[in-house]
């Protein structure tokens, strides 16, 4: 059992009443933690695209120009990470995947998002559709930071964050639901923070 | 962010390898390049760590540590030696 | 395994704080009793973990800021939207118990068998471990000749500096300030560059051991300058601290 440490306690923010926006077991902080499992990448905007995939072969993709071009949406969400901290009123700037999804004709049950870098995470269909998640490029009114997953990435608010995987460059359509990155090493496959699932099992 | 060095998940890999690793040379399973650990950069993202190879930036190994039990993943090593 | 397998606990322990000294405004000195400490390493650290009432803990790694010998000690500097930090240098005080590991890392280290001449080259709290290095030399008597190059902010920010102004034979301090350029300087005004290694690092040619510690930025910046100058890389050791380091 670990002593307590007097006077230390987590560093955050008061929700100024806010206490239902934050799911059990979260701290709401007013910083925004930088956490990734490898290098900031660093693709140039010439060279970027965006990909549905599906057996193989690439259903759709967009250049940025025509991403720039596509319908985009302003959004505040609330922000989960499954180390426990939670960031209140988050703004972001993108295109829905529902637009993105849209486009292609599909009947697969899952995706699984991957990024630059090899990070990949799994998701169901139904929880990426339905104005429930984006491909987001800009952050708080400017274009998002490569070191919080710029030039864009996957926004999936109502699932804990490290489901809206940085650096995104597509969606593969599945049939099944696959583990991608951390769901292989014990991360929780559909991950709601509102009952805590944040490993398997839970 | 700036990754950090091998050599700051010191107590991690002894907590979990049971002994001093950061001294321990790994060979990439990816580029062959062979480096001790304390030379690997270190990922501590969110979930887990990652510790990845300074040459070619793939994962050397990738620990998670879920309800008090460790997941090493060493599939990124192809060797390990003194 | 003579020399990597370090023994002692692998476990957390509890330690109690004796004594917290404040170096600078923002960096402060914490001495440990620590039960059963089986010895350390001059470039060691040791992991810290703390725990709140509420059941939330947070760990860090923290180098050491003594010599084997010497009673345990660390040196914290204040990040200003740090977590741990901030509690460490300002609320821990003498009698406060928090938990450690340690010590850990074979890979920063520095002994007397290891000599010299030693390049030792620190930005900000990257001075921390190089200072256990010099402590270390000192205590056991090294004749390892020493050029520590010493990169902070502001002359205020400056850690230890009582201590490395005192003279010790064999040991050349040189001193750049990236952020003040006090009138009687007497170092640098720059951060370090190839000219600034190339004025103040020894000559390659006299196959030094280079230890380099700091931000990111700055042991990259160093390594690279001194693979420039032909030092051998396999005799750098670097210790990135990660992030800016408020540089």
């Amino acid at each position: 059992m670990s002593p307590i440490s007097r006077g230390f306690r987590r560093r955050h923010a008061e929700p100024d009443g806010a206490a239902d926006r934050v799911p059990p077991g979260q701290y709401v902080t007013d910083g925004f933690p930088v956490l990734s499992a490898g290098p900031t990448p660093h693709t140039p905007l010439a060279e970027w695209s965006f990909s549905v995939r599906q057996g193989g072969g690439t259903l759709k993709s967009w250049s940025w120009q025509e991403f720039q071009d596509l319908p985009t949406e302003t959004v505040t969400v609330d922000i989960h990470c499954v180390t426990r901290w939670s960031k209140l009123g988050t703004e972001w700037r993108g295109v829905s995947v529902d637009t993105l999804l849209g486009a292609v004709g599909h009947d697969a049950g899952y995706i699984m998002a991957f990024s630059d870098g090899g990070y990949t995470t799994n998701l169901p269909l139904a929880d990426v559709m339905g104005g429930k998640a984006w491909v987001a490029f800009g952050y708080g009114g400017a274009p998002l930071e490569p070191e919080h997953g710029g030039p864009a990435r996957l926004l999936v608010p109502h699932l804990y964050f490290w489901k809206s995987a940085k650096w995104v460059r597509g969606l593969e359509l599945m049939d099944e639901d696959q583990p991608g990155f951390w769901e292989t090493y014990g991360y929780h496959m559909y991950g709601d923070p509102w009952k805590e699932q944040r490993y398997q099992g839970d | 962010m700036d990754e950090l060095d091998g050599n700051r998940a010191a107590g991690l890999l002894r907590e979990i390898f049971g002994r001093e690793m950061t001294t321990v040379a790994a060979t990439c399973a990816s580029c062959g390049a062979v480096a001790p650990f304390g030379e690997t950069d270190l990922y501590p993202g969110g979930p887990g760590t990652v510790i990845r190879c300074r040459t070619c930036t793939s994962a050397l190994v990738v620990i998670t540590q879920i309800r008090g039990m460790s997941c090493v993943d060493l599939m990124g090593v192809r060797a390990l030696d003194e | 395994m003579e020399g990597t397998a370090v023994p002692g606990r692998l476990t957390w322990q509890v330690a109690t704080v004796t004594a917290a000294r404040s170096e600078t405004p923002s960096v402060r000195t914490i001495e440990l009793d620590v039960p059963s400490w089986p010895g350390h390493r001059a470039g060691q650290h040791l992991d810290v973990r703390l725990t709140a009432e509420d059941g939330y803990s947070a760990e860090r790694s923290y180098s050491i800021a003594s010599a084997a010998g010497e009673g345990v000690a660390i040196t914290v500097e204040r990040l200003d939207d740090g977590e741990v930090s901030p509690y460490l240098t300002d609320e821990l005080r003498a009698g406060d118990q928090l938990e450690l590991r340690g010590p850990v890392g074979g890979y920063f280290v520095w002994e007397p068998a290891d000599g010299g001449p030693l390049l030792l080259a620190a930005g900000g709290s990257g001075i921390v471990p190089l200072r256990a290095i010099l402590r270390q030399r000192e205590r056991s008597g090294s004749d390892a000749p020493v050029r520590l190059l010493y990169s902070a902010r502001t002359r205020s920010e400056v850690i230890y500096r009582d201590e490395l102004e005192t003279h010790h034979d064999g040991v050349a301090v040189v001193y750049t300030l990236t952020r003040e350029r006090p009138a009687d300087w007497a170092g640098y005004t720059r951060r370090v560059d190839r000219a600034l290694l190339a004025e103040t690092a020894w000559p390659a040619g006299k196959n030094p051991l280079a230890f380099v510690c700091g931000p990111t930025s700055f042991v990259e910046t160093v390594a690279g300058g001194l693979v420039a100058l032909g030092y051998d890389p396999g005799r750098i050791k670097t210790e990135r601290f990660g992030g800016t380091g408020g540089r």
